[in-house]
């Protein structure tokens, strides 16, 4: 994998000097690999990882699970590209297994889920079932860790 | 009871490691960000683990052959010829011992006593001079400088040399610098060692951790040097593996016997599941020294860069895992600078005097960490020397 696009994925918050003294590459030169990566869309944004579990009256997130039925063409795809527009859905997902598309889902409260999910996810053409999951505690994301896991210490004690 | 005549003189007269009080303070400290240790950050690969493991649950649990499992030796024989051209007997040629350490131990004892002086390169590792001290013989320390990138120079032996010189240290990769030694330098050495009739103990437990394309090239693949020279090597920083506690030494038949005596009265053999981790490491672990070394190198560049930048010059390290900068321009004694370092950014970093008096008015600072520690205490050291 590209080097670059790792340790940004990782960690987008190094200058692009740290970076070109990291990957021993001119800065000017990481700059417009940034930019290239930007324009051609493999870096679509930059966030910060929030723990959302520790701000107060951040809301409740849903995964909920779809049966959809794929339509002619288009497949899935169709489905899916209607599901994203909406504000509350996070992330989407194309499933193997069980179910068909995995949404993430956002609200202030319990009901503002449901009745999204009730009101405007169920009545989508080609809908034909849904299984809402409330998340209770979120302890990982994007492979940063939200909940106050004691660091593991560094073992190491010998000093020269 | 008086113990101090009890005691051992050779013991007594070796000075206490320099750098205790200052790593008494910090370790009274809390939330102290440590750029002082010297081993690697990463576990040790899972399948050398599971390797040791795997031994354990056999049941594999008594001592081996004082050498060490021929098995091993074979391995360590195949690792010395893929990566260093050079053929050593695994039957005859090669000794695993505790760590490298225990390897310079029995070296320098099987090498010198009395009357025999040891030419030891400054800075770096604060085991030889004590241990040729026990040994009986005379330590004659030479200082290796910044204007030669730390490196070992043929002038700076030649000043040193007497009728008594008998064995010469050769520490490259080096702790602290993160000096290498190129072929060149190498050879020019070696016509030295000829016409002196030297041995030479090439301590090179950092052999895998050089960067920006320059291999290690060890001292006794150079012409003539092999019946010259013990090579220390083992597991700790290549692989990861410094709590398993295994080295090992290759060098002349006749010597390396020596070393096999006295490793068996003192150490009787090296630990055996360490021995079951080391074959499955020389087998299968290249591709971990890879990935290893790689971000190392990542690390490096990143700390070297910044502190050339925030006005701490620092020579370009090609080996091991330090660097070494020079905090002449602050006016602060090495131990000064480290003190008020640690006191108004909580950031430890290890005085250079703590490896040879040269290494005064130099910090060594150890990139073994991770990316997102390494950034935050080049923040804070960049705070400081802004506020000094």
């Amino acid at each position: 994998m590209d080097k670059l696009l790792k340790i940004l994925s990782e960690n987008s918050a190094y200058t692009t000097a740290q970076l070109a003294l990291m990957l021993n590459e001119p800065e000017d030169y990481i700059k417009a690999q940034i930019k290239e990566y930007e324009d051609s869309g493999v870096i679509r944004g930059y966030q910060a990882m929030v723990n959302w579990d520790s701000v107060p009256d951040a809301g409740v997130m849903a995964i909920i699970e779809l049966k959809v039925t794929p339509q002619k063409e288009k497949g899935f795809d169709e489905i899916a590209e209607k599901v994203m527009m909406f504000d509350e859905v996070s992330s989407v997902y194309l499933m193997a297994g069980g179910y068909d598309l995995a949404l993430v889902v956002k609200g202030d409260t319990i009901q503002d889920v449901s009745a999204f999910v009730a009101k405007k996810l169920s009545a989508l053409e080609g809908i034909v079932s849904t299984a809402t999951h409330f998340m209770l505690k979120r302890y990982k994301e994007g492979s940063v860790a939200l909940v106050d896991v004691e660091e593991p210490t560094d073992g190491r004690e010998m000093i020269v | 009871m008086d113990y101090s005549s009890k005691i051992n003189d050779s013991i007594k007269s070796v000075k206490p490691s320099g750098i205790r009080k200052f790593f008494d303070i910090v370790n009274e400290m809390d939330n102290v960000i440590s750029l002082s240790i010297g081993e690697p950050d990463f576990k040790t690969p899972w399948h050398i683990r599971k390797a040791g493991i795997d031994s354990l649950e056999m049941g594999r649990t008594w001592y081996t052959p004082n050498r060490g499992f021929a098995q091993l030796r074979e391995e360590i024989s195949n690792y010395m010829k893929r990566k260093c051209n050079l053929t050593y007997s695994a039957d005859s040629e090669v000794v695993v011992t505790v760590g490298g350490s225990e390897a310079i131990d029995i070296a320098i004892r099987c090498l010198v006593g009395k009357g025999d002086e040891v030419l030891i390169p400054q800075p770096s590792f604060v085991c030889y001079e004590p241990l040729t001290i026990m040994a009986q013989a005379t330590p004659v320390i030479i200082e290796t400088k910044m204007e030669n990138n730390f490196r070992l120079t043929v002038d700076d032996i030649k000043d040193k040399l007497t009728e008594n010189t008998k064995l010469l240290i050769l520490p490259f990769p080096n702790n602290p610098t993160g000096a290498i030694m190129e072929k060149k330098d190498l050879e020019a050495i070696a016509k030295l060692v000829e016409e002196h009739d030297l041995m030479v103990l090439s301590d090179e437990i950092y052999s895998e951790l050089t960067y920006g394309g320059k291999n290690h090239i060890s001292f006794a693949s150079i012409e003539g040097m092999k019946e010259r020279t013990i090579v220390i090597n083992g597991f700790s920083k290549s692989y990861a593996m410094t709590g398993w506690r295994l080295g090992f030494a290759c060098g002349p038949k006749e010597i390396v016997e020596m070393m096999t005596k006295l490793h068996q009265f003192c150490i009787m053999s090296a630990p055996t599941t360490a021995q079951y981790a080391a074959i499955e490491a020389l087998k299968n672990g290249d591709d971990d020294i890879a990935y290893m070394r790689d971000q190392y190198d990542m690390r490096r560049r990143l700390v070297v860069g910044s502190l050339n930048k925030m006005g701490l010059t620092c020579f370009e390290p090609e080996g091991a895992f330090y660097c070494f900068p020079c905090i002449k321009s602050t006016g602060l004694t090495s131990e000064e600078f480290c003190t008020k370092l640690l006191h108004a950014k909580h950031v430890a970093l290890v005085p250079g005097s703590a490896f040879g008096e040269c290494g005064e008015g130099y910090v060594r600072l150890s990139y073994s960490y991770s990316l997102k520690h390494l950034k935050k205490a080049l923040t804070l050291i960049e705070e400081f020397l802004k506020e000094l």
